[in-house]
């Protein structure tokens, strides 16, 4: 073909039995417009299909998971007899004995030892401390009867969201045919009904699922990554520019370049290690707490923020750096002006994808002790903490049929910081990025 | 042109033969601005420029031309130590400014520069405005402190450089949104903002139209009384129409210095007659 193509005509009317070079060129065309268009069908096709997988993960998700943002509540009427309690020392009562007597009332028939203690299981132990907390904050109530609407157990709450199947025999549920009558007649008196479940957002982690909420680990997520961004943004730009700037080209930078990028290869769980051996063991830092957490994940996300940083140095146009120098800058103030700035975006994009990795990192934390059982929310930096991947692990190794649900909504709660952390990444490229 | 040129050229003159590599012509002239001995200058092993001497004089536009490849961007770039950004080069020899080795260890580049400025080949404006362009090298060196000074500075810069009229309703607009010929201006007008006493210019003309050309030329000219300059160019019509004194570069050597007339009047080397009437390069 190539000798035919040597020879094309010059003459409009294409000559005897030589071919035109555009005769050559059309009959090539169909196949190269096939390539394409088999290109776009194989790009259309990938697309789609993880927009398919996107769609089932997020639709199983949430669908498993927005019924625990609901709670069943039972309507309990507590008469606070001011012999059962001290005016003087209200926090010390038997506020479970006050529950305990409340539920007698509603149920009056029934009596005997192990069918009253199926009765109390309906409710959650949590309706104690509810009570606790009701009086504590006013104890002018003593001696009146408030009504309560206080959480109910776990299992009458996965009744309720149909969980738990009523045509099952007895012995293969966990709740039996005497419980289901006693809800049933609470739903006929309007005493149980499902509410917007506050819990979940303001509590910590808790044995029984009613009362544990995402909230100890958002906030144990939230001092963990602020240790990693106030470490890692100021040392990975620093060691960035240094090196894309400053460094002399030498064996040295080429080893600590090499080391860099393999580290942001390490799998975390080394950094884990390290962080228990040098921060706990050595240096004896409280363990589980978000400074230690922090200072284990500023480790792991700074090959990254320096990897982002010096991509994003390297695509500031040579011109302008030659541009500062001619003009007799030192390289510190061509840096700090004309660098620096139009490399900012990319280093900030870096920094996002670093800390939302970070954020969802949970085998070095499981080293350096995060894995623990922390009911408190913590309210500072030493605080023993959860972080929120940690937290819908825990709850995800639960044998409870209500912290399914909880996993998929903590899941749901750590997606939407995801999705916050990366739309802010977008809102301050589009910012910083004042292309001129 | 080349007509006459070939005519003079058949007139009795004998050349130097095309194998000399030494310089032709008077490299000296009265009371230099900078002075530059047997300058070699390697990347890595490669030698770009060999043994090159010349002075470069006070208010004079001295050009340098020569094939692609000859090295006179080269020799332009180590007046002001441009090439140290480059790891690989290296630099022996003497340039003297000022009667000091600007190679010298005691010499600090970031004055050195301030007072050797440059103009480059592509205009590169700072991605900013008009007015950070100009302002920004003065802030930097303390030659201006307040608002004030700093407007009059960049208003008597701007009118130097001939662009005053086309930017001062503008000033807070970004400089490259300029035209390849304004932004050039504009690149000049940095460059003297300093009050340098050189100025360097590498092909600033090259990505110019033959309008924008004449507007740097002529502004080459008017600069001429107060700095020294010194322009790599390709174009051999610039070189006449601009310079006093030309340098003529092939493969690393300084083939010939003298007046720009006689240069493309009465060239010495078969070299450099080659190239100015066009056989090669």
């Amino acid at each position: 073909m190539s000798s035919v193509a040597k020879k094309p005509s010059t003459g409009a009317s294409g000559g005897s039995g030589r071919e035109r070079a555009i005769d050559i060129v059309n009959r090539r065309l169909a196949k190269r417009y096939r390539v394409e268009k088999r290109f776009r069908f194989y790009g259309l096709c990938s697309i789609i299909a993880s927009v398919v997988f996107l769609a089932v993960l997020l639709t199983s998700i949430v669908g498993n998971g927005y019924t625990a943002f609901f709670q069943t509540y039972i309507k309990l009427d507590v008469a606070l007899d001011a012999t059962m309690l001290d005016r003087a020392d209200p926090g010390g009562s038997d506020y479970q004995g006050i529950i305990k007597k409340s539920i007698n009332k509603l149920y009056p028939e029934v009596e005997d030892r192990r069918s009253k203690r199926e009765l109390y299981a309906l409710f959650s132990s949590g309706a104690a401390f509810q009570l606790r907390n009701t009086v504590m904050e006013n104890p002018d109530l003593i001696g009146t009867t408030v009504t309560l609407w206080v959480p109910a157990d776990d299992d009458v709450d996965m009744l309720m969201k149909g969980h738990i199947k009523r045509d099952v025999p007895e012995s293969g549920r966990r709740l039996s045919d005497k419980q289901l009558g006693w809800i049933d007649r609470l739903a006929v008196e309007d005493r149980i009904e499902k509410r917007f479940n506050v819990t979940f957002f303001t509590a910590g982690d808790s044995r029984e699922p009613e009362l544990s909420g995402i909230w100890g680990a958002v906030k144990g997520s939230f001092f963990t990554l602020l240790i990693t961004l106030v470490l890692s943004f100021p040392i990975g730009l620093a060691a960035a520019v240094y090196l894309e700037e400053f460094a002399p080209k030498n064996l040295a930078t080429d080893f600590i370049e090499v080391n860099i990028n393999n580290l942001a290869a390490v799998p975390s769980i080394v950094f884990g290690l390290l962080g228990l051996a040098v921060f706990l063991n050595f240096f004896g830092m409280p363990r589980s707490t978000p400074l230690v957490g922090g200072l284990v994940l500023t480790l792991m996300t700074l090959p990254t923020i320096i990897i982002a940083s010096r991509a994003a140095l390297k695509a500031v146009p040579p011109s302008i750096r030659e541009a500062a120098l001619g003009v007799g800058s030192s390289k510190m103030q061509m840096v700090s002006s004309h660098v620096l700035p139009l490399a900012l975006p990319g280093m900030l994009t870096g920094t996002i994808i670093g800390m939302a990795q970070a954020l969802g990192e949970t085998a070095p934390l499981l080293m350096i002790g995060m894995v623990a059982f922390i009911v408190d929310v913590p309210g500072g930096f030493t605080d023993p903490a959860a972080v929120m991947p940690v937290q819908i692990y825990l709850w995800a190794d639960s044998p409870e049929r209500a912290f399914l649900e909880r996993t998929s909504a903590a899941i749901m709660v750590l997606l939407a910081f995801l999705i916050l952390m990366n739309a802010t990444a977008v809102v301050m490229r589009k910012r910083f990025e004042k292309r001129w | 042109m080349q007509e006459v040129l070939k005519k003079k050229s058949a007139e009795k003159r004998i050349l130097a033969p095309r194998e000399s590599r030494k310089t032709i012509g008077n490299i000296n002239v009265q009371n230099p601005r900078m002075v530059c001995r047997n300058v070699d200058v390697y990347y890595d092993d490669k030698q770009a420029i060999r043994n090159v001497s010349i002075d470069i004089g006070r208010n004079e536009v001295l050009s340098m031309i020569g094939p692609s490849g000859c090295g006179k961007s080269t020799f332009l770039r180590c007046l002001n130590r441009m090439n140290d950004t480059i790891d690989s080069c290296r630099v022996t020899g003497e340039i003297l400014f000022d009667g000091k080795d600007i190679y010298d260890s005691s010499i600090d580049v970031v004055p050195l520069r301030a007072q050797i400025g440059m103009v480059f080949q592509k205009p590169n404006p700072f991605p900013k405005s008009i007015y950070e362009n100009v302002g920004w090298a003065p802030k930097i060196h303390g030659l201006v402190e307040s608002k004030a000074e700093t407007d009059e500075l960049v208003e008597s810069t701007l009118q130097k450089a001939g662009l005053w009229n086309e930017v001062k309703d503008r000033l807070d607009q970004p400089g490259t949104g300029l035209s390849g010929g304004q932004q050039q201006r504009l690149c000049i007008a940095r460059a003297i903002a300093v009050s340098p006493e050189v100025i360097l210019m590498d092909e600033p003309c090259s990505a110019l139209d033959p309008i924008a050309t004449a507007k740097i030329e002529d502004l080459i000219d008017e600069l001429r009384e107060q700095y020294t300059i010194v322009i790599v160019t390709h174009s051999m019509q610039q070189a006449s129409r601009v310079s006093q004194r030309t340098a003529f570069f092939h493969l690393g050597d300084l083939i010939e210095v003298g007046t720009t007339e006689n240069i493309f009047t009465k060239p010495s080397h078969q070299l450099t007659e080659d190239y100015i009437t066009g056989r090669y390069g």
